[in-house]
C-alpha cells in the first residue's frame, strides 16, 4: 500500500509540475489542482498508513490511526478548493477582458509606455467589479 | 489569561463581516467602520507592544486547550513589534485610500482590507505551524481580491500570475508541513523546537528536506531570487494603497524565516548545515543586486519601486542569513525602515501617476504636475531612505548590516554587493526623479487639444490643477510615513536597543518554549462522558506519548 500511495503522489506531482509549466491558464490551473491533490494525499499519509483502525483516542482503544492528518487534509482541501475557484474566476475575467489567456508576460502588455494605463482602467471597470464580488462571496 | 492577543485577529474579521454584510452600499459608513476599526487595532497593537516590551511572553490558548494539542497565539517582542508596524502602516494606507478615492473604484475594498489585516496579524501572532499556513491563506485570498481591485486587463493578468505563483507556494508549504509532521509528530512551534533538537541522526534527511522546503516557501513570500518573479508585475499593477500594504507582506516571509529558524531549526543543528551561509546568503545578495539593477533598468516608476522592494528584501535577507544576533537586529531595523519607505514610495508613485494624466508613471518627460514641488520633495526623501543615503534610516540600516556582516565568511561579498548596489540604486532613483520632476520644466506646456484632460484651461501657463481635486489627506498619509522614517532615524538608538533585546529573546528560546508548553490548559479527557472531572491529570501527556508511539511504528 505504501508503494501505491507513494507512486500515486509522485505521479500526481509530476503531472502537476508538467502542467504548471504550460503557457496558458487552463493547463496551469489543472496543474495546480493536481498538485493540491498530490499534497492532500501526502498529508494524509504523514500520520503513517494504518488500515482499519479508529481515528480517535479512547481508553479502551490500543491501536488507532493518527487523527490529526485527517483534520489537516480537510483544512487543506477546503482551502485549495476555494483558491482554485477564485483563480478560475479571475483567470476567466482576465481572459474575457484581455482576450488572451497566456500566463506569461506577453510582449507589449507590460511595456509601460504609459498610454494605456488610464484608458483600460475605466473601460474594464465592470468586469473587474464583478470579479471582486465573486471573490468576496467565495 | 488575557484575551487581548486574539483581538488583532478577531476585530478585523468581525469588522470585515459587518462591512460586507451590513454596510455594503454605504461607502461613508464603510470608511467610518474601517477607520475606527483600524484605529482601535493600532491602540490594541500598541498595548500588546507595551506588554511585551519588558520581555514577557504572553500566551493565548484557543479554546483553552493546552499546547501542543490546541492552537496557541504567542505575543513576544518580535511578534508585537510586527503587529504594531502593521497597524501603523494599515492606518496610514487606509487614510490614503480614503483620501485618494481608491476605495470607491471597486467593491469591497474595506472588507478585503480588514481580512488582509486579519491574516497578517494572525501570521505574526500564531505559535502553530499549520495555523501559520491558514493565516497565510487568509492574507493571500484577501490580497487576491485587493490586487485586482478596480479591475483592468493589466491588473487582472498580473493578478492571475500572482495567484498562480502563490498557489504553488501554498502547495509547497503543505508539503513542508507534511514532512515536518511525518518526522516529528507535532506542528506546534515550541514543541517542534524541542523535538527537532532531540531528533535522532536518522531523521536528519527528513528534517533537512522539511527545512529547505520551508525556507523556499518563505523565500517566495519574501521575494528572494530566484523566487521573486511574481513581485514586479503584481506590485506595479496593484492599486497603490494595496501595493503599499503589500510592503508588509514581504516582511511576513522574512518574519517567518526569522521565527522558524531561530526557534525550530537553528543553524547550529547538523541537519541545517550550510543552509544559510551556502544558500540563503548568496541568493539574498543576488536579489539585492538584481533588484537594484532593476531599479536602474525600469522604464516606469511603479516597476522601479517594485524592484527596489526586491533589492531591499535582498538586503534584509542578507543580514538575516549572517544569522548572528547582530545580523538579526540589523535585519529587524531594516525591515521597519524598508516597510515604511516602500509604502511611502508606492503612494508617491500613485500621486505622480494621478497628476501626470496620460503619461502615468512612465519615465518620460511630461509637463510639470500640480503641486510638483511637494511631491518632488517627498519623493526625494523617500528615495534617499530607500537607496540608503544619509541622513535617513536606510543609511543607518545599511551601516548596521555592513557592521553585522564583518563576522561572516563572505564579508567581502556582502560589502561589495551592498555598496555597489547602493550606488546603482542611487543612480536609478536620481535618473527617475530628474526625468519626472526636473525635466518636466524643460517640456513646453502642451497646446490645448493635445492634452486629454478636459479640465485643462486653454492657454493657461499654470500647470494643470483641477480645483476640485487637491485632497490633502493623501499627502498627510504619505507625510506620516515619511515622518515615521525620520522618527526611525532620530530614535535609532532606543529602537536599536529595543531590537537588540528582541533578538536576545529570539536567541534564547527556552522561555518561549516553556511558556507555550508549560502553561496548563484544559486537559484532554480520556473518557468521553465525564467532562469536568479530574482536572489537571496527566492524560494529555499520555496521549502525546501514544501519538508519538504510533508514528514510530513505521
Amino acid at each position: 500500500m505504501e508503494l501505491l500511495i507513494a507512486s500515486a503522489i509522485g505521479a500526481l506531482t509530476a503531472a502537476g509540475i508538467y502542467l504548471v509549466l504550460r503557457l496558458r491558464t487552463f493547463p496551469v490551473i489543472l496543474g495546480t489542482s493536481l498538485l493540491s491533490y498530490a499534497v492532500n494525499v501526502f498529508l494524509f499519509a504523514t500520520g503513517r498508513l494504518v488500515v482499519d483502525q479508529p481515528p480517535i483516542l479512547r481508553d479502551d482503544v490500543t491501536s488507532y490511526t493518527d487523527p490529526l492528518p485527517q483534520a489537516l487534509v480537510l483544512t487543506a482541501i477546503v482551502i485549495s478548493f476555494g483558491m482554485t475557484a477564485v483563480v478560475v474566476i479571475i483567470a476567466l475575467g482576465a481572459y474575457l477582458s484581455g482576450n488572451d489567456d497566456h500566463v506569461d508576460d506577453q510582449p507589449g502588455l507590460f511595456s509601460e509606455d504609459g498610454d494605456d494605463a488610464d484608458s483600460e482602467m475605466g473601460s474594464d471597470y465592470a468586469g473587474g467589479g464583478k470579479t471582486t464580488t465573486t471573490e468576496g462571496s467565495a | 489569561m488575557t484575551h487581548w492577543i486574539i483581538l488583532p485577529v478577531v476585530l478585523p474579521a468581525l469588522l470585515a463581516a459587518i462591512i460586507v454584510l451590513g454596510v455594503r452600499h454605504h461607502l461613508m459608513l464603510q470608511r467610518v467602520f474601517a477607520l475606527a476599526g483600524t484605529g482601535t487595532l493600532l491602540a490594541i497593537a500598541a498595548g500588546l507592544f507595551w506588554t511585551a516590551s519588558d520581555g514577557t511572553i504572553t500566551l493565548y490558548q484557543l479554546g483553552d486547550w493546552a499546547a501542543p494539542f490546541g492552537i496557541v497565539l504567542v505575543a513576544d517582542r518580535l511578534a508585537t513589534l510586527m503587529v504594531l508596524l502593521t497597524a501603523i502602516l494599515a492606518l496610514l494606507v487606509l487614510l490614503y485610500a480614503i483620501g485618494s478615492g481608491w476605495d470607491s473604484r471597486g467593491q469591497h475594498f474595506h472588507a478585503l482590507f480588514q481580512f488582509q489585516l486579519m491574516g497578517i496579524m494572525g501570521a505574526f501572532l500564531t505559535g502553530d505551524a499549520f495555523n501559520l499556513f491558514v493565516f497565510f491563506e487568509v492574507l493571500l485570498i484577501a490580497s487576491y481580491g485587493l490586487m485586482i481591485h478596480a479591475g483592468g486587463t493589466k491588473r487582472l493578468r498580473a493578478g492571475v500570475q500572482y495567484m498562480l505563483f502563490n498557489l504553488l507556494g501554498s502547495t509547497l508549504f503543505l508539503f513542508a508541513l507534511g514532512t515536518i509532521y511525518a518526522e516529528t509528530g507535532t506542528l506546534n512551534m515550541a514543541d517542534l523546537a524541542q523535538r527537532v533538537a532531540a531528533a535522532s541522526a536518522d531523521q536528519t534527511a527528513g528534517l533537512r528536506t522539511a527545512s529547505v522546503l520551508l525556507l523556499m516557501v518563505f523565500a517566495v513570500k519574501a521575494a528572494i531570487l530566484p523566487l521573486h518573479f511574481w513581485l514586479p508585475s503584481s506590485y506595479a499593477s496593484a492599486p497603490a494603497p494595496v501595493a503599499a500594504l503589500f510592503a508588509i507582506m514581504t516582511k511576513v516571509g522574512a518574519y517567518a524565516i526569522i521565527r522558524f529558524y531561530t526557534l525550530v531549526f537553528p543553524p547550529s543543528l547538523t541537519s541545517m548545515e550550510g543552509l544559510f551561509d551556502t544558500w540563503l546568503l548568496p541568493a539574498a545578495l543576488v536579489s539585492l543586486a538584481v533588484g537594484m539593477i532593476g531599479v536602474l533598468g525600469s522604464r516606469s516608476l511603479d516597476r522601479l519601486v517594485a524592484f527596489s522592494i526586491i533589492g531591499s528584501m535582498g538586503m534584509l535577507m542578507a543580514s538575516v542569513a549572517v544569522f548572528t544576533p547582530q545580523g538579526i537586529t540589523a535585519a529587524l531595523y531594516y525591515a521597519v525602515h524598508s516597510t515604511l519607505a516602500a509604502a511611502a514610495l508606492f503612494l508617491l508613485v500613485d500621486v505622480v501617476r494621478d497628476r501626470r494624466g496620460s503619461k502615468g508613471a512612465a519615465l518620460v518627460e511630461a509637463p510639470p504636475m500640480a503641486g510638483g514641488a511637494l511631491v518632488a520633495g517627498m519623493f526625494f526623501a523617500a528615495a534617499i531612505a530607500m537607496a540608503g543615503l544619509p541622513p535617513l534610516s536606510g543609511f543607518l540600516g545599511k551601516l548596521l548590516i555592513l557592521d553585522a556582516a564583518t563576522g561572516s565568511a563572505l564579508v567581502w561579498w556582502v560589502w561589495a554587493v551592498v555598496l555597489g548596489s547602493s550606488l546603482i540604486a542611487v543612480v536609478g532613483f536620481s535618473r527617475a526623479g530628474s526625468t519626472i520632476f526636473w525635466k518636466a520644466h524643460a517640456v513646453p506646456v502642451p497646446d490645448p487639444g493635445h492634452d486629454t484632460d478636459p479640465e485643462d484651461v486653454q492657454g493657461s501657463r499654470e500647470p494643470r490643477d483641477p480645483p476640485a481635486k487637491a485632497p490633502a489627506l493623501p499627502m498627510v498619509a504619505i507625510g506620516g510615513l515619511l515622518g515615521l522614517l525620520v522618527a526611525t532615524t532620530v530614535f535609532a538608538g532606543p529602537l536599536n536597543r529595543y531590537l537588540t533585546a528582541t533578538t536576545d529573546q529570539l536567541f534564547d528560546p527556552a522561555p518561549y518554549i516553556s511558556t507555550v508548553l508549560e502553561t496548563p490548559g484544559k486537559e484532554i479527557k480520556s473518557h468521553y462522558d465525564d467532562h469536568g472531572e479530574d482536572k489537571g491529570d496527566d492524560h494529555g501527556a499520555e496521549a502525546a506519548g501514544d501519538s508519538h508511539g504510533s508514528e514510530e511504528s513505521h
